[in-house]
């Protein structure tokens, strides 16, 4: 029987052309958000009107982490928690490829918090797509640094003892240039938001408050897919430009949303070169040009 | 002007330095690392050196963070290194892993100090052999270095790179506390004496290029970044497209491959320096800071009319199963030098077969073993059968 589905002709999706349309089926589940933020993702970058081959996909471990798996760049899918740093060698070697990391919050923000604070920090020129999902989804649903305080998972049975982060807040601080939140309802801002964040210089952030149906939302009985994304969508507040700290995350009360960061920062390279430069008139940077073949 | 990527010439350095001049003259334009003693004079020299020459030298939060850029870098289509000693190569052991798994070229060196933990951050061992063979998770062959001198600091790292560039995998370079920090006479060749080996390229059109499709001696040529190709890496178990299959065959396809490279271009890796072999009957093998002492104690033995052999390991992974193998049954005893509790002394044993007794000489680290030390095992194992 799925076989004969699998054979009936699929008609073309406008983002074939990014996608590794012969790994589709893909592995996540009914009603999981990530696909929507993956195809604003993709409609991001195609906005763009850049070069494909001149576009990578980085990412960690975990539910949004297989993004890498089926857009059609060159992609790599790292070990839990690296991704910044495995972009931030492929950004320095290959200065002029535009980076894109996805990955979902307990990868960015538990196993992989220390790199994404200095990440930010170095203000590296890569955009960062946080999906948010509450929750680690690919291994059942545990406790994540984003869980809310008394919500269950399979380690928090009676309701999780610990603050969660806000993820914005976090990286406004780190030295981020740009930062965004919306729910994976509000589609069109959410695509408009990874396009600014595409064509920023230096390390831009945009977190997606996503439903996980299965995991998170079936312990804390918040009802079907479309009836989670309804209730994440219903407690956002739009407050653009606001200071990130009082841009709440709080799924209780309220789903603060909105861009919050979009300033000018010199890059890591930007000062790499300077520095070097003063001492060294010829200074030669890393560019392919300059490099010589051996 | 630029400063010279090559510097050739006869130069009074350390090994630390030395190993930095040795990642340039191969190549190498991409170092992340974090400082730990005794390795820190790498970093600090690649720190100078690599943006005089239009490198990239990046100091990360951590070696874990370290390992992950340089893979990133390498598929960048860019030479890289990091450096650490025991507590950072423990760090680094996971995404030693991924590439390994991924097939990414690039050298780590360790510096090592003695262990457990904390250890004795400035001071000798040789404890991390095993944990250079399989520190990582899951089964793989990798490949290991061990300099003795600066100078070998120097040729080594240069062969590091080519063997990583050449097989596609992370190579080791497991140096010493003493051989990093001691100062010593290093002559770099000229450029054009430098053999150097470059990551082998796809040749087909990119519509039929299958990433991790081998060429029948095992390896896969490499289509990095921005070059077209649309490149899927990653670390779960994967087909000739880079794409993840999650069963048990392409598990044992997989794997198998990257074990076969390996165990099947043994001729081509191994590499040992073989001393009075022909009428030896007691043979030393060391290798790293204690091949010097030992290489000492089997000339002193000479020189007393013990006919003492070695055989100095310059790669110790894969090991060199084949000579000791052959050896072991025309020789009356076998020793292992080296600064940890007994390591390769087993792959000593298991190659020997029985065909020869085989015995230790180590401390646990700290110090350099005493040349008389070996000298006095060789005689005990000299007379004990001879």
């Amino acid at each position: 029987m799925t076989t004969a589905k699998a054979q009936k002709s699929v008609p073309p999706h406008p983002m074939d052309s990014l996608l590794r349309t012969e790994r589709i089926p893909h592995i996540w589940c009914p009603g999981c958000g990530i696909g929507t933020v993956f195809s604003a993702v993709l409609a991001a970058i195609k906005n763009t009107g850049w070069d494909p081959d001149d576009i990578a996909m980085v990412s960690g471990i975990g539910c949004t982490g297989r993004m890498a798996g089926y857009i059609r760049l060159d992609s790599f899918h790292t070990t839990h928690g690296r991704a910044l740093p495995f972009a931030t060698g492929l950004k320095l070697a290959k200065p002029e490829t535009k980076i894109i990391v996805v990955s979902g919050d307990g990868d960015l923000f538990a196993i992989g918090g220390n790199h994404f604070i200095h990440a930010a920090r170095r203000n590296m020129d890569i955009t960062v797509v946080c999906v948010n999902n509450l929750n680690y989804g690919m291994t059942g649903g545990q406790q994540a640094p984003s869980t809310p305080l008394g919500a269950k998972t399979t380690t928090t049975v009676n309701g999780s003892p610990e603050e969660p982060f806000n993820f914005c807040n976090l990286a406004a601080s780190c030295g981020a240039t740009y930062v965004a939140r919306w729910t994976a309802m509000q589609v069109r801002s959410l695509r408009s938001s990874i396009g600014e964040a595409l064509h920023k210089r230096g390390f831009s952030f945009v977190e997606v408050v996503t439903p996980c149906p299965s995991s998170f939302g079936r312990r804390n009985r918040m009802g079907t897919a479309l009836e989670m994304l309804k209730f994440y969508h219903g407690r956002s507040v739009i407050r653009s430009d606001i200071d990130p700290k009082d841009a709440t995350m709080d799924i209780d009360r309220e789903i603060v949303v909105g861009k919050f960061v979009d300033i000018e920062r010199p890059t890591f390279m930007d000062h790499y070169e300077r520095i070097n430069r003063a001492k060294m008139p010829q200074w030669l940077s890393m560019h392919p040009d300059h490099q010589k073949t051996r | 002007m630029l400063a010279k990527e090559v510097k050739t010439g006869i130069h009074f350095i350390n090994g630390d330095e030395a190993c930095c001049e040795g990642a340039i003259a191969a190549g190498c334009r991409f170092f992340a690392g974090y400082p730990i003693t005794p390795a820190t004079e790498v970093a600090e020299a690649m720190s100078r050196r690599l943006p005089e020459i239009g490198g990239i030298y990046i100091q990360m939060e951590d070696e874990i963070a370290s390992m992950a850029a340089i893979l990133g870098a390498s598929w960048g289509g860019v030479k890289s290194m990091t450096s650490t000693s025991g507590p950072g190569f423990s760090l680094m052991m996971e995404n030693i892993g991924l590439g390994v798994c991924t097939e990414t070229p690039c050298v780590v060196c360790n510096v090592q100090r003695a262990g457990p933990s904390t250890g004795l951050p400035t001071a000798v061992a040789q404890g991390d052999m095993m944990q250079a063979r399989w520190g990582s998770h899951g089964h793989y062959e990798i490949i290991a270095l061990a300099p003795s001198s600066p100078q070998e600091m120097f040729d080594f790292t240069i062969r590091a790179f080519n063997l990583s560039e050449y097989f596609r995998i992370p190579v080791l370079l497991m140096a010493d506390e003493v051989v990093g920090h001691m100062n010593e006479r290093v002559v770099i060749p000229r450029e054009e004496e430098i053999e150097i080996i470059n990551r082998r390229k796809p040749t087909v059109p990119r519509e039929d290029y299958l990433p991790y499709e081998a060429d029948p001696d095992g390896i896969a040529p490499m289509a990095t970044c921005g070059e077209g190709y649309r490149v899927h890496v990653t670390g779960l178990t994967h087909d000739e497209r880079g794409y993840p299959v999650m069963d048990a065959k392409t598990q044992e396809k997989m794997v198998s491959r990257l074990v076969g490279k390996i165990r099947n271009n043994r001729d081509k890796i191994i590499s040992t320096k073989n001393l009075y072999l022909d009428d030896a009957d007691v043979v030393v093998v060391s290798y790293g800071i204690t091949a010097r002492s030992a290489m000492q104690a089997v000339s002193n033995a000479r020189k007393e009319g013990i006919k003492a052999g070695m055989v100095k390991l310059e790669t110790v992974w894969p090991f060199p199963e084949e000579l000791i193998r052959s050896l072991a049954p025309q020789t009356n005893a076998m020793i292992m030098a080296e600064i940890n509790g007994g390591q390769m002394v087993l792959e000593l044993e298991r190659a020997a077969c029985g065909a020869c007794p085989v015995s230790l000489v180590s401390n646990f680290g700290g110090s350099i073993l005493h040349p008389n030390l070996i000298a006095n095992a060789i005689s005990k194992m000299a007379k004990g059968k001879t």
